[in-house]
């Protein structure tokens, strides 16, 4: 179903009479990118959820730590850093595809993964400090709200890292065919998108929780 | 090894759902072991299991919705039955039996019968609407189906392992919790909702991205059939709403699996923040399941009244409005909650206001029908039914959102009268109106008009005589969900309401039997031409059942009602043979069922804790993605020859009958 073929909409039976506005079915590579917008908006309507079941449960903390005594700017800064770094090494990969550069390209998104990965064990590793604190997600609302919120944007950072993987891996195998070429728009999209949802998380969480 | 899974799971002292379960093993086994024997598995396999057709996946779609409300039905009838004897006893069903039997009538009714038959018809209907060849995703499509079959399977597997849940058909904390619900039955809700909402989320973004996306040369906004619009309303209320449902159900998980405390007594856990939750998806799902009918109700008067739908502008609008609308009034399943008088009028008054986009749309189809050279077709017949039944129930809609009054009606069965009003008047008839409308498009041939219309006549007036009585036992102050009772002023409205649903069963038996009868009598019933009942949108304007790529050229359209403009300009314009191209069309990928059957198997290791089980089911899906994005050939190509050869035989029936209409004038 190429954009070709679907452009041919000369019907026989309304030859004569002109057209105005529509012009028939979007390209494969507008369909794919606007369909991953979609669901990258319902994704944040998810993320929305857990953002406001946390401001809900803030102060539930029932007698436990609150973000004041829990949370770590320093590491919390390192962590963002990583996370953003990561996602302007996703765009050189993006401008990669479009040079056709295979070297960059694995390079970028090695990079890329190096980061991902730095951001999710700096994660990990507050997590299973919180946990060895005693302030575990069972520990109180607050907690279970918390971990749930920024374990649910972990666990996004995860899945990419598998995409990313598998990306790179089908570049090398298969080169920069157009359904490759899409399934790299959709994945940057992705990527980009985990950071704007990391910058709400940083400031809703991190930030605000600090100052109370 | 394996969990929490033991041979106690099967209820051997409970007979009801192990005989039925038995009896349904048989027959699907029984099915299994014909389709295996007759050599009709590989065609099975090939031309539907792994078919990314989206006509197909509709019909499948359709298929599992009509599977599923025969059960959703028998759990309705046996609590009819229940509630009409156990005055004073305890009937024949157990309390904990009974619970089971309400909360999965709710969940199938709602998510695996509702749903699927409004996703089937917009799959099968919208791309041939839209005047073009696929829909934007046709392998997601195809995994969007078998997601939310796993999730009808799990419900009914819960039926001879374990149990289901005892909650209601949403699952409230604090009863859902682990301390007060620690069998499987919750769990079983949780997973089989998590995997076939996610099979509805793609089936969400497929449909936006096809309408907004994906229209033929010509079709603007303003000249798609109301469907495609209603669609377009639904399916945005689906990718807006069902994240938080996914959300919402993924807390209480995390509650119940690893002792979070979002919904719990203690630890600060907030149990309104679930019914808060809950309902902001809740509410508009209800819209997801009635705008589809909407727009299967405008077409069905428009075409049975040979007219223009009036008003097209204000339906377009009006659809909109309740799609807006319904995103904001989602605080009146529980104006008891006690957030206050300013809290509930406003929601109040924004519930009242979406009956105003509602009242418009039935004076459309009012003003539509005024003038018009009305056929009373079966699909006619259950449009006319929704439109008196739907303004009680809406009326009654209004009654309830006004807060004093919701204080009293609260968990009444004023209210279990009033949204199955809504609810069966609204959405399964226009389903029923949609499935006797589209059924010879789908198949070629027609359904058989005298036991549809005897099963509407049936299900209209079981309809009313068992859900009448049940306002009125609303208003004697009985509440839902009772196992027994000992009030003698109830008993004669729920013996009436009994009778109601032995006259439903009767009206759903006249439709197994008009599907088999049609299907007996298929060479009687059929249409060659494509157009059986003079249709005005653009899937009359191929072939019945469509080939496989739909319209061998892609029309061009210049106005509403595309198809009745090309007829009347046919006439003085004999269809000429057109100029073939080729046609790539994507090919068939088992991705969507071997997903599902990991799906499957990873569900029910979640349910009964089978952790290796889980880790290789995930293992399983993950290889099935990268396999699929592997493949290199994603499309075949159907030569311009085979494109003219399949499209010649409809083109000379469609010729005859526009040479037999000139000569007619």
């Amino acid at each position: 179903m190429t954009a070709g073929v679907l452009a041919e909409g000369n019907s026989p039976h309304l030859g004569g009479l002109a057209d105005i506005g529509h012009e028939g079915p979007a390209p494969k590579r507008i369909v794919t990118g606007y369909g991953f917008w979609i669901f990258l908006l319902s994704d944040m309507v998810m993320f929305s959820c857990f953002f406001a079941a946390y401001a809900v449960l803030l102060g539930q903390t029932a007698g436990g730590p609150g973000g004041a005594e829990l949370f770590n700017l320093q590491n919390v800064a390192v962590e963002t850093g990583c996370l953003l770094l990561s996602s302007f090494a996703c765009g050189m990969a993006s401008i990669a595809v479009e040079a056709r550069s295979h070297i960059w390209f694995q390079i970028a998104m090695l990079v890329t993964c190096a980061l991902g990965l730095a951001f999710l064990s700096i994660e990990f590793r507050e997590f299973a400090d919180l946990v060895a604190r005693g302030a575990g997600p069972s520990r109180s609302a607050f907690l279970s709200a918390f971990f749930t919120l920024v374990g649910c944007h972990g666990l996004h950072v995860s899945g990419g890292i598998l995409w990313l993987l598998t990306m790179m891996a089908q570049v090398f195998a298969k080169g920069f065919r157009a359904d490759i070429q899409r399934r790299f728009l959709c994945f940057a999209l992705f990527w980009h998108a985990l950071d704007i949802i990391w910058v709400a998380v940083f400031s809703v969480v991190y930030l605000l929780g600090s100052a109370a | 090894m394996f969990g929490k899974l033991s041979w106690a799971a099967i209820p051997i002292d409970q007979p009801i759902p192990l005989v039925t379960g038995a009896i349904v093993l048989v027959v699907i086994l029984a099915v299994l072991v014909w389709v295996v024997v007759s050599g009709h598995l590989p065609y099975l396999w090939r031309e539907w299991i792994t078919s990314v057709d989206h006509k197909r996946i509709g019909v499948m779609y359709t298929l599992l919705a009509a599977v599923m409300l025969l059960r959703g039905f028998s759990d309705a009838i046996l609590m009819r039955a229940q509630q009409a004897l156990a005055f004073h006893s305890q009937g024949f069903l157990l309390p904990e039996h009974y619970n089971q039997i309400f909360s999965a009538h709710g969940t199938i009714m709602i998510f695996f019968v509702a749903m699927p038959f409004v996703i089937g018809l917009m799959n099968l209907v919208v791309p041939l609407q839209l005047g073009v060849r696929d829909v934007a995703f046709p392998t997601l499509n195809s995994v969007g189906f078998w997601l939310t079959a796993t999730g009808a399977l799990l419900v009914n597997v819960s039926l001879v392992v374990g149990e289901f849940a005892r909650t209601g058909w949403l699952p409230y904390p604090p009863l859902s919790e682990l301390t007060y619900s620690p069998g499987v039955g919750v769990d079983y809700y949780l997973w089989s909702l998590q995997i076939s909402g996610l099979g509805t989320l793609v089936a969400g973004i497929n449909l936006v991205t096809t309408v907004l996306k994906i229209r033929t040369k010509g079709m603007s906004y303003m000249r798609m059939p109301m469907f495609c619009w209603t669609t377009l309303a639904s399916n945005l209320l689906i990718v807006a709403a069902f994240p938080i449902l996914t959300a919402t159900l993924a807390m209480l998980i995390l509650d119940r699996y690893l002792g979070f405390h979002f919904f719990t007594n203690d630890a600060g856990g907030n149990v309104m923040m679930f019914m808060n939750l809950i309902w902001a998806w809740g509410h508009p799902e209800v819209y997801i399941l009635v705008l589809p009918a909407f727009g299967i109700f405008s077409e069905v008067v428009s075409t049975f009244s040979g007219k223009p739908l009036f008003g097209y502008r204000s339906m377009v609008l009006a659809t909109m409005a309740i799609c807006v609308i319904s995103f904001m009034v989602w605080l009146h399943h529980f104006f008891t909650m006690g957030a206050g008088p300013d809290v509930n009028a406003i929601f109040g008054i924004a519930s009242m206001i979406i009956a105003v986009p509602t009242g418009v749309k039935i004076y459309n189809w009012l003003f539509t029908m005024f003038a018009g050279r009305i056929r009373f077709t079966t699909p006619m017949m259950w449009s006319i039914g929704f439109m008196v039944t739907f303004i009680i129930g809406g009326l009654t809609g209004v009654l309830v959102a006004v807060p004093p009054a919701d204080f009293l009606l609260h968990n009444s069965l004023f209210l279990v009268a009033h949204f199955h009003n809504v609810i069966i008047g609204g959405v399964l008839f226009g389903a029923f109106a949609g499935y006797t409308y589209w059924f010879p498009k789908a198949f070629g041939f027609r359904l058989h008009e005298g036991l549809g219309k005897a099963a509407f006549w049936l299900w209209l007036i079981g309809f009313y005589v068992a859900f009448m009585p049940l306002y009125a036992v609303g208003f004697l102050g009985m509440t839902r969900r009772m196992q027994h009772y000992d009030v003698a002023e109830w008993k004669p409205w729920l013996m009436i309401a009994g009778v109601g649903s032995a006259l439903i069963l009767a009206g759903i038996v006249c439709q197994v039997l008009q599907l088999i009868v049609s299907i007996r009598d298929r060479e009687a019933l059929r249409d060659l031409t494509g157009d059986p009942w003079d249709g005005r949108s653009l899937e009359w304007a191929t072939a019945s059942p469509p080939p496989v790529f739909n319209f061998a050229i892609l029309p061009n359209v210049t106005g509403e009602d595309a198809y009745w403009a090309m007829k009347r300009h046919a006439r003085e314009e004999v269809l000429k043979a057109p100029d073939y191209q080729p046609i790539e069309m994507p090919r068939n990928s088992p991705t969507g069922f071997v997903c599902a059957f990991f799906a499957t198997v990873m569900g029910f290791a979640m349910i009964w804790q089978i952790w290796w089980m889980v880790i290789a089911g995930f293992i399983g899906a993950f290889a099935t993605f990268v396999v699929f994005a592997w493949r290199d050939h994603d499309e075949y190509e159907i030569p311009a020859d085979e494109v003219a050869r399949l499209d010649r035989a409809n083109l000379i029936a469609r010729r005859e009958l526009v040479t037999a209409a000139g000569s007619l004038r």
